[in-house]
């Protein structure tokens, strides 16, 4: 009874496995020359100083050797608090952080309150490790909250570290050198924001998959300072010259005009009714 | 918090036949499925395909079998009731209904998942015939086991409480 067209069996909401016995079939028809997902293969970095959190990304998107976006924006929005850097497969990290905000908006107005550092990083755990790691995101999360400055970095499979300084992302090794060496409990904002604005650089320096502007997000109890972006690269795109070129540049060899003859063929007069 | 103590819960959880998308009348759908093979019909194509299907009997399990160890067995009984009640309140069966008392009891009602944005079976472009859908909603009422849909959840799996309680309060 149930095979039948008819009878329809609603279809369950979320994620439809359908297609994936045959895009395995296709991806070894195609052996290897599948189109590839945009990652940010980047360099994202954290601090918590005196007052607050200071975040750190580079701006560089790749689809495998191509450089795919050169001003993409890592750092996401999740509370008035709270931001997100993240790294890994570029949509993920985008939609994973909008639905954890949009919860976050949710409890807020429900209950009235802002919503904690800690509870941002447990809704993403908890949907990071339902999805065994298919969602390719690694964040680094830093907000402040009524309990203080909290920097927290939520891996694939859903691991959580709570640190006072972090690194992600390809480029995190020569990041987190220039973390380690010069970090201190209670940095200053200006001594926090050139700590991070050193590490992101390092890894721009070090690492192919990041690159161009530096963007910091500074998150104090006063507010947040969206600073993007904070150092431009170096590597500017200057064209000397316009390239469009100016009216009268071909000559005109010879004009031909050919009248199109229209002949009338049928005449119909039909009144229209103006009552 | 989602997921402790899966594998002893696993054998009443949602039937695995069925993987392969079915065109009509039960004809393997060569476009959506690829060539038909024994092997496509019992494993998931996908890691996460089965975990997925069973993700919410999974949760609730854990929850009921939690909430038995700590209040005792008469709190997973009184919910499970509810959720019966709950899950009546469907509309006509060819429409999707809303299933708004049972996401106020899950506490899914201001939480937002991809269950929500993803495949919304109320955004669906395919119809059941209505009176067909009808028709075949009585025939199944008659059948002896209540065949369900979603089986329901088995708390200490001696108490089957769908073949023994109705609504009848």
């Amino acid at each position: 009874m149930m095979a039948l067209s008819n009878v329809l069996e609603a279809p369950a909401a979320g994620f439809n496995f359908e297609n994936s016995s045959r895009n395995a079939a296709l991806q070894a028809g195609l052996e290897g020359q599948t189109p590839r997902p945009m990652k940010t293969g980047t360099t994202i970095a954290g601090v918590v100083f005196k007052d607050g959190v200071v975040l750190g990304a580079d701006t560089r998107a790749t689809s495998s050797e191509v450089v795919a976006d050169k001003m993409c924006s890592k750092i996401h929005y999740m509370a008035p608090n709270i931001y997100c850097c993240g790294a890994g497969t570029a949509a993920d990290t985008e939609k994973t952080t909008d639905l954890v905000a949009s919860n976050l908006t949710i409890f807020s107005l429900n209950s009235g309150r802002k919503p904690r550092v800690v509870m941002a990083v447990n809704i993403l755990q908890d949907l990071l490790y339902r999805y065994r790691g298919q969602i390719g995101a690694s964040l680094i999360l830093g907000g402040v909250d009524c309990t203080g400055s909290h920097l927290y970095t939520v891996g694939p499979y859903g691991s959580v570290d709570k640190k006072p300084y972090l690194a992600m992302g390809s480029g995190n090794l020569a990041a987190m050198g220039i973390m380690e060496d010069g970090f201190r409990p209670d940095l200053e904002l200006d001594q926090a924001k050139q700590l991070v604005r050193s590490a992101i650089q390092a890894g721009i320096l070090n690492d192919l998959g990041s690159g161009h502007n530096i963007d910091l997000c500074v998150i104090t109890d006063r507010g947040v300072d969206y600073i993007r972006p904070y150092q431009e690269s170096q590597y500017k795109d200057h064209r000397t010259n316009k390239y469009r070129f100016r009216q009268g540049t071909t000559p005109v060899l010879t004009d031909t005009v050919v009248p199109l003859e229209l002949e009338v063929v049928e005449e119909k007069v039909q009144q229209m009714e103006t009552s | 918090m989602n997921s402790r103590g899966l594998r002893s819960q696993l054998k009443d959880s949602v039937p695995v036949a069925g993987f392969c998308p079915q065109s009509q009348f039960g004809v393997q759908d060569s476009l959506r499925g690829g060539f038909s093979s024994v092997k496509n019909e019992l494993l998931p194509s996908h890691p996460l395909e089965l975990s997925e299907k069973n993700f919410r009997l999974n949760q609730d399990k854990m929850n009921f079998s939690t909430l038995r160890n700590i209040q005792g067995l008469h709190a997973p009984l009184k919910l499970q009731m509810e959720y019966q009640a709950a899950r009546q309140i469907q509309r006509l069966p060819f429409l999707q209904s809303s299933n708004l008392a049972l996401d106020t009891l899950r506490g899914s009602d201001d939480t937002i998942g991809f269950e929500d944005i993803l495949n919304d079976p109320a955004q669906s472009e395919m119809m059941g015939e209505p009176h067909m859908m009808s028709v075949s909603q009585i025939l199944w009422s008659f059948h002896p086991v209540s065949a369900r849909k979603v089986p329901d959840v088995d708390v200490g799996g001696s108490y089957l409480l769908e073949s023994k309680f109705g609504l009848y309060f």
